[in-house]
């Protein structure tokens, strides 16, 4: 028997890992390589929280699988963002797009 | 130990280690395939978790369509096909001290829930967790209204995406 | 129980009581057994890919009027044994500049992707690997990892022209997996289960009959997501010389070869089990479950057979076509095909099965005319458009 803490310890670990990933890269893509592991995270909470629960109560999977759709609406739309931010600017590095900086 | 115990251990380790990988390695094509290895993980800790559709659904899209997603953004927006220099932006210390701080908070809040170490209720087999969660999905005193809602979203993200990504010759 | 009527569950309790009998403990017994049998399996595929190599070389060779391998054994039965020979005494060479560790792990996955197909393959009501209750969705995600496979093999070989093949190829097998989704949601609805052994077993009426649209939309994204012509992007030959296994040599390049011919046994198999009634046929299955799965891979060689037919007929359509194909006329009929299908299930479901069959047949073949006459118009219109001019052109005085 796993009792629920060590699910919460491992996904409170990879939101960690996570947000250490996405301060600390240069790389846009790279960044959002970490939103990604932060967003699976939350996943593993609410799924681990449904199972120890009430499985009758289907409310843990359906949220886990509206994350599921807007991770995969995040990722396009950043991917786009940077796709064609690399088109104008020829860099990708986070800090170098910095038109808007006075 | 039981054998259960021991696969959480070994898949935990697996996802733990590939997700230090992805944050850590130079190479970004590197870092999307351990992205692959994590996700893999996760699939089969939802396996663990009795939630079948899940696993099989992240596999399908997580690995089948954003991993692929980043694969083909990381090649299309690099100048050459190796990568060079230091991948860690200057004040890496600083993040990974946060991201310690964090997980050190976000345990020391859980501690003190009384209920932190609940033993899951046993699984009934045959119990129809597919269906039950199809049931849900479209029930109007469900999650119908959700459900919708995301299906809209998706469709704004896909106009968006091809409108932003779109190359005007 | 018997060896005849249920052989997989008397040879692992034989092997269970062997097993213990000796001395060892009883998970790891149970562990060993159901090694044991994962290995029986594989073997037992790879075995029947020795002979599609040589089923392939004759079928094309008699569609291209000519006789095919017939000088190595009887027929050229022992074809395939040369060809092992061959690939295996071949030089290994890596590119300069490849990344090694993928480089060498994209074939093993492609190969992977295709035999972990076979675990929910029911090839008699007894033998089957796992009945998972989410069948359908997991055939998604294994041609998942072989698209993951074939960008792995193509970036680790440090070659522009593969990465193009496995570009276009990548973005054909997901574009084509939308349509194949919603046409493998209609069995799904018409049985009431996603599992595999739940839709063979409620085919009293074999579905290619109830839904013969969604049985010819499967078999076209089922092409597409192999990788075959017409839809072959990875051997585009005249354009990109041999796609995203250029670099490959050897044995390698064999693991990606057999990994192909295999995936479209498998998939002939898939359009057997979801449309054609899988292990059942008119009740000779209730023989024993060998005679069944006998008759599930007879019918899952036809299939390929089909496969093969459309591969060696047809030309390789052009890149942008493929994927407005998909994206602008398959997944829309997919979808309208599934309301359709849903809402025909949904009236007609309390009457008797005749009126239901025809009921459904009709409304495939309404569908079916509806969509040729729309796009018959629209080829019109277009063709109208291009060759406007060239009537000012010649009518002009």
């Amino acid at each position: 028997m796993i009792p629920l803490s060590w699910y919460l310890t491992l996904s409170a670990a990879l939101f960690s890992i996570g947000l250490f990933g996405v301060l600390s890269r240069k790389n846009a893509v790279a960044i959002l390589l970490g939103v990604e592991l932060m967003l699976n995270s939350v996943n593993i909470n609410l799924v681990s929280f449904w199972r120890y629960g009430d499985i009758t109560q289907m409310a843990g999977q359906v949220f886990s699988i509206i994350v599921f759709a807007v991770a995969a609406a995040e990722v396009a739309v950043g991917l786009a963002l940077v796709i064609s931010v690399y088109r104008r600017r020829n860099t990708v590095i986070a800090d170098d797009i910095d038109m808007m900086k006075w | 130990m039981t054998i259960m115990q021991i696969i959480f251990l070994i898949v935990g380790a697996v996802i733990l280690g590939s997700a230090l990988m992805v944050v850590t390695t130079g190479n970004l094509v590197h870092a999307a395939l351990w992205l692959i290895v994590t996700l893999f993980g996760v699939a089969v800790l939802y396996a663990l978790l009795n939630a079948s559709f899940l696993a099989v659904v992240q596999v399908v899209i997580y690995i089948g369509a954003i991993a692929i997603l980043f694969i083909f953004a990381v090649m299309l927006t690099r100048k050459e096909m190796r990568d060079r220099g230091p991948q860690l932006n200057s004040a890496w210390w600083l993040s990974a001290i946060i991201a310690l701080l964090t997980f050190g908070g976000l345990i020391w809040i859980l501690q003190g829930w009384s209920d932190f170490a609940r033993l899951p209720g046993d699984f009934p087999t045959g119990f129809d967790a597919v269906g039950l969660l199809g049931n849900a999905l479209v029930s109007p005193d469900a999650f119908v209204l959700p459900f919708e809602v995301a299906s809209v979203l998706l469709l704004a993200a896909l106009v968006g995406a091809v409108y932003v990504a779109f190359n005007r010759k | 129980m018997n060896l005849w009527t249920d052989p997989v569950n008397f040879i692992s309790h034989w092997l269970m009581s062997l097993l213990t009998g000796w001395g060892i403990a009883e998970w790891l017994a149970n562990f060993l057994i159901q090694l044991i049998g994962v290995v029986v399996l594989v073997s037992m595929m790879m075995l029947i890919d020795i002979l599609l190599v040589w089923v392939e070389r004759k079928v094309v060779a008699r569609f291209q009027d000519r006789l095919g391998p017939n000088r190595v054994g009887p027929f050229g039965i022992i074809q395939p044994f040369a060809d092992i020979i061959k690939l295996l005494i071949k030089e290994d060479i890596t590119p300069d500049g490849a990344d090694r560790v993928v480089y060498n792990l994209a074939p093993i996955l492609s190969l992977m992707s295709v035999l972990l197909l076979w675990a929910i393959v029911p090839l008699a009501p007894v033998i089957f690997g796992v009945d998972l209750n989410v069948g359908a969705l997991y055939i998604i995600a294994t041609g998942a990892i072989g698209a993951l496979s074939i960008i792995m093999a193509a970036w680790s070989s440090n070659n522009k022209y593969a990465l193009i093949g496995a570009f276009r190829q990548v973005a054909v097998m997901v574009s084509f997996e939308v349509p194949m989704i919603a046409t493998m949601l209609i069995p799904t609805i018409l049985a009431g289960s996603m599992s595999m052994g739940a839709i063979v077993q409620s085919q009293n009426v074999w579905y290619v009959v109830i839904a013969p649209l969604a049985a010819i939309i499967f078999m076209i994204t089922a092409i597409a997501e192999l990788g075959r012509a017409p839809f072959d992007m990875n051997e585009a030959e005249s354009e990109i010389v041999a796609g995203f296994h250029i670099e490959y040599t050897g044995m390698k390049f064999g693991l990606f070869y057999a990994g192909e011919l295999m995936h479209a046994f498998t998939f002939g198999g898939f359009w057997a089990i979801l449309f054609f009634g899988g292990y059942r046929l008119f009740g000779l299955e209730n023989l024993g479950p060998l005679v069944a799965a006998v008759i599930l891979l007879a019918k899952a060689l036809l299939g390929y057979w089909v496969i093969m037919w459309v591969k060696y007929t047809m030309m390789r359509i052009r890149i942008d076509n493929m994927l407005s194909f998909s994206w602008k006329f398959l997944t829309p009929l997919a979808f309208v095909i599934l309301m359709a299908t849903a809402l025909m299930n949904a009236i007609l479901r309390s009457v008797s099965s005749g009126v239901y069959i025809a009921g459904m047949f009709l409304m495939n073949l309404v569908i079916g005319l509806v969509v040729i006459e729309i796009v018959r118009r629209q080829g019109k219109r277009s063709r109208a458009r291009v060759e406007e001019p060239i009537h000012r052109a010649v009518a002009h005085p």
